[in-house]
């Protein structure tokens, strides 16, 4: 057993788990979307759309999903490269500070999704 | 004349490896890698490497010929010589100690973690533990591993977290004891598994597959360890 604790839920089943639910979100999402704008839009249609309830928790959803969808994947791509191992003390100087910037970025814009969501 | 190319590292006397150049006469014979290999070496007693069995049974000589990892001694000129030339080079990703030669450490580690032998808590019966012929099938394809090391020193995952994923090897293995019908400690070895990296840094690369020379399938057998947390879990 291996432990770890900036991995998303700490287990590796559940972030396994998450990355597959939240693709098959995210996916449903830009389908859904890509119907919505296909034969063109404009503003009254679009602000209908987003007025409705469902439109805007699926939105929030979508958006969760890509939050924790980045997560999990920047964690995995910064647990492999950069680490003690490739590039000694450096390695987990960077890691962590780079994990800090990928939270803090994500928590921005969940925070920035939901007042455009909410703001109509 | 074949143009074979072998990296060469004697830490006692170089300060870095290097790639040296020797032209082989093959008489045209369509010879394993070993064989080339041996007829180096007695002209050049110092080229050194691994090898016992010869015929793909010990698993001692794995090594990356032309990029692919294979055992030297089961594979043809044919079958990876390109442009009349060879490259023989160490597997990748492990310290070398001495030219061909690697340090398997960690690929043993991690072999032991996953605890490869037969746990079985209930009492012993007096003549032996029977199987279904159904319940041996189950076996086919994970005990044949005779742990060459080819399939985890191809896995990039592996070259990344050496000392923390277990590995395409050890995950076949930790399967074959999963799967057994006979064993009583799955509860605990999956336990042992479900963290973020001792299975799951596998991304489903393949590359395990591509290069295992007794063409088994780890891929296949992770997924099954993944299923089986799959339902334990959920
Ligand atoms: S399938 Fe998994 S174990 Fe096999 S090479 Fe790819 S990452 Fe490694
Ligand atoms: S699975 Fe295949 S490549 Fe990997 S160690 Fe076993 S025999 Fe070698
Ligand atoms: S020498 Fe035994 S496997 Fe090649």
């Amino acid at each position: 057993m291996v432990t770890s604790v900036t991995s998303f839920g700490r287990s590796g089943l559940s972030d396994w788990l998450l990355q597959r639910v939240s693709a098959v979100i995210l996916l449903a999402y830009v389908v859904f979307i890509t119907a919505s704008v296909w034969g063109g839009v404009d503003f009254v249609t679009w602000k209908a759309l987003f007025s409705q309830t469902w439109v805007r928790i699926f939105s929030l959803l979508a958006v969760l999903s890509l939050a924790a969808h980045a997560w999990i994947g920047m964690w995995a791509v910064l647990t492999d490269y950069l680490t003690e191992r490739l590039m000694g003390t450096k390695g987990n100087v960077l890691r962590i500070g780079f994990q800090i910037l990928c939270s803090l970025t994500i928590f921005v814009y969940v925070v920035w999704s939901i007042q455009i969501l909410w703001s109509y | 004349m074949l143009q074979v190319s072998i990296y060469r590292y004697n830490p006692e006397q170089d300060s870095q490896p290097y790639m040296q150049d020797i032209q082989v006469d093959t008489g045209g014979k369509d010879l394993m890698v070993l064989d080339v290999l041996e007829m180096i070496k007695s002209q050049d007693t110092t080229v050194t490497y691994r090898r016992s069995c010869r015929e793909g049974v010990c698993g001692s000589d794995g090594l990356n010929m032309n990029g692919k990892n294979g055992l030297a001694c089961i594979t043809p000129l044919s079958e990876t010589v390109k442009n009349n030339k060879l490259v023989i080079r160490p597997l990748p990703g492990l310290p070398v100690i001495r030219d061909l030669i690697v340090d398997m450490t960690m690929f043993y580690t991690q072999y032991e973690k996953v605890q490869p032998y037969l746990q079985n808590d209930t009492p012993a019966p007096a003549i032996e533990r029977l199987q279904s012929p159904e319940d041996r099938a189950k076996l086919d394809g994970l005990y044949e591993c005779i742990l060459c090391a080819c399939c985890s020193t191809a896995c990039p995952s592996f070259w990344w977290n050496p000392e923390r994923f277990i590995g395409p090897s050890g995950l076949l293995q930790a399967y074959r004891f999963l799967a057994d019908t006979r064993d009583t400690a799955t509860t605990e070895r999956l336990a042992q598994l479900d963290d973020p990296f001792s299975v799951f840094r596998c991304h489903g690369i393949q590359n395990c597959v591509n290069v295992c020379p007794k063409g088994l399938n780890p891929t296949r057998a992770i997924g099954h360890i993944r299923n089986m947390l799959l339902s334990r879990a959920t």
